[in-house]
């Protein structure tokens, strides 16, 4: 008989390694991107334009990628170009959190007047569409990676915000809150030994989701040219330039593209299988 | 002379004037057993929270007094209140579910309070929490103390969360309907083993129930509350000869006898309920006038 339970299970896990894997192997390739990368992702050359990837006729060695059509290696620039996506992922995604969960918890366990002012916030953030809300920031500040940590960072925090302050209000209503009340307990000491072990783990799962959608902006943003200068090869700015050429070399375009897909999705499927992981009822 | 003492305490909801206890008065001397009992929602429990300050947000007390060993809490600084309540008394839950913290192994949980209301150093306090598992009948101590609440059995989180109510010998003690969330086989193991713990520290005890067969054969009095207002306090003993209070009387028709469980029940009658009402109606016009 098949059993469901270790079934949904196995699966969950093979999707938490498969993601993690995919993760390990792209920090560890933009970690060491200056020793592992096979040319300089900016050196261009135009007796190489347009070289094919390794398998196909006329191939060189050492061009495992490919070309795109100034010369510059496909492999390289991908690599160089995952520095950034991790980098942003990284830094706005764990800001995010940081202030998301902070003003989340402060609402949910604190309420009175705090959670009015921090929920009223809230909704007259998420009235704005977020998108617009993000050009006009870069609009102000100028492009660049700060303003795309910034943009995602203000974006997002209200997600943080939402969920946590839900669950921060779940958890200030059981009882062993009560207990540590009538304990002596002050107010931000229970906040922080009794409510947030039990909200971390949503936090976890929103931080992992949060880096995907990270990873996603920063492409959009580098896409129409509104994130790091034009020169600094990022996957937004490859798939635009890959655009132009699809016809002569598919390839430009193709792999970025796989790249942002095997990454967005591994961090939404590691949310998904911690979240799976963290649930006690499948444990 | 009595540790607990309540006097004419009103609570209201919040940003109305509804009351939800209306005047309670209510004493439990230094070793004794007092059982509360009523209908649901008859303020039972708001009597436990407001002497151990856990009122619910929506409940505020508008008047009287809660005297904890001759100090009144209500006159006491919020942080001093704080710290009086967790010295001198402490709750026996009635979910024990909830009332351990999921992410948090058992050890801290008993031994925080120790370190925290007596500055005791983690080691004593350790060693202590130890000292009360096993007080409560806990095989294991050292391993429970290292486990997290949900690799314990129901009854199991139950006897952790009695010795670290004992755990740091309080005067008083609130037992919450402290069976009523357990399987059957072991609410009378349960009840039996507060009862041995209370007996064994003097603790006196409020021990909040809608079973009047363990009122019978546990307390030393008992109070009958109705819609937030005390119908009749007595003697046990003299309470279940004759009960003074007509209320009280079909409360007492309503309950099960050990000696008798075919005997057939008689539900509280009309007009019973119509006299108890009429009393919290007449309480709420002298209180308003
Ligand atoms: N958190 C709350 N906010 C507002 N009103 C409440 C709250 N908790 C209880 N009440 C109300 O206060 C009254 C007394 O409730 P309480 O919980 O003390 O009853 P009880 O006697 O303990 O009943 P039970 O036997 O069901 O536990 C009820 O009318 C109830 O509706
Ligand atoms: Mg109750």
């Amino acid at each position: 008989m098949l059993d469901g339970r270790s079934l949904v299970k196995r699966t969950a896990g093979l999707r938490l390694w498969l993601s993690a894997g995919w993760l390990t192997a792209l920090v560890i390739g933009a970690v060491f991107a200056p020793w592992i990368a096979p040319q300089d992702p900016l050196m261009q050359d135009l007796f190489t334009s347009r070289l094919p990837p390794f398998w196909m006729d006329g191939a060189e060695p050492g061009y495992w990628l490919g070309t795109d059509s100034l010369g510059r290696d496909v492999l390289s620039r991908i690599l160089y170009g995952g520095r950034v996506a991790l980098i942003v992922a990284l830094i706005a995604g764990t800001a995010t959190a940081l202030i998301g969960a902070t003003l989340g918890l402060i609402a949910g366990y604190y309420r009175g007047w705090a959670d009015m002012v921090i929920s009223r916030l809230v909704d007259i953030w998420m009235a704005f569409p977020p998108v617009l809300f993000a050009i006009l920031l870069i609009a102000v500040m100028g492009t660049g990676l700060t303003s795309v940590v910034v943009a995602i960072i203000v974006i997002d925090w209200t997600r943080f915000a939402r969920v946590v302050r839900a669950e921060a209000m779940a958890q200030g209503a059981m009882d062993y809150v009560a207990s540590a009340q009538i304990a002596g307990r002050g107010r931000m000491s229970t906040l922080l030994t009794e409510i947030l072990p039990n909200v971390l783990s949503t936090i976890t799962v929103l931080l992992t989701l949060e880096m995907g959608i990270a990873v996603i902006v920063e492409a959009i943003l580098s896409f129409v040219n509104l994130s790091v200068s034009t020169d600094d090869p990022t996957w937004g700015g490859m798939i635009a330039e890959g655009r132009l050429s699809i016809h002569q070399a598919w390839w430009v375009l193709v792999f970025p593209l796989i790249a942002l897909f095997l990454t967005v999705l591994s961090f939404s499927q590691l949310g998904e299988g911690l979240k799976d992981r963290f649930d006690p009822v499948l444990n | 002379m009595s540790f607990l003492k309540i006097r004419d305490l009103s609570v209201i909801l919040r940003g109305t004037n509804h009351r939800l206890l209306r005047g309670v008065s209510l004493d439990v001397g230094a070793t004794e057993v007092m059982g509360l009992v009523g209908e649901s929602g008859a303020g039972k429990s708001m009597i436990g929270k407001a002497v151990l300050g856990i009122l619910p947000r929506s409940a505020r007390i508008v008047g009287g007094s809660i005297e904890l060993d001759g100090v009144d809490l209500l006159t006491l600084p919020p942080r001093q209140r704080r710290h009086l309540i967790g010295q001198k008394a402490a709750l026996i839950p009635q979910d024990p579910l909830t009332a351990l913290n999921p992410a948090r192994r058992i050890g801290p949980q008993i031994s925080d309070r120790l370190v925290d209301i007596l500055g005791w150093d983690k080691a004593r306090a350790r060693a202590r929490a130890e000292e009360i598992l096993h007080d409560v009948h806990i095989p294991q101590p050292d391993r429970v103390l290292r486990a997290y609440p949900h690799e314990l059995s129901g009854g199991m989180r139950q006897r952790v969360l009695i010795a670290s109510a004992f755990a740091a010998e309080p005067r008083l003690i609130v037992a919450d309907e402290p069976t009523t969330a357990l399987d059957v086989t072991v609410q009378k193991q349960i009840l039996k083993l507060i009862f041995e713990m209370q007996a064994r520290h003097g603790t006196a005890l409020l021990f909040v129930t809608h079973d009047l067969g363990v009122v019978s054969k546990i307390c030393q009095r008992l109070t009958v509350l109705y819609g937030g207002l005390v119908m009749e306090e007595a003697e046990v003993g003299a309470f279940f000869e004759a009960p003074r209070h007509a209320y009280s009387r079909a409360l007492l028709a309503a309950t099960p006898r050990h000696t008798d469980p075919t005997a057939d029940l008689t539900p509280v009658p009309e007009a019973v309920i119509a006299e108890a009402r009429r009393a919290v109606a007449e309480a709420d016009q002298r209180w308003h006038a």
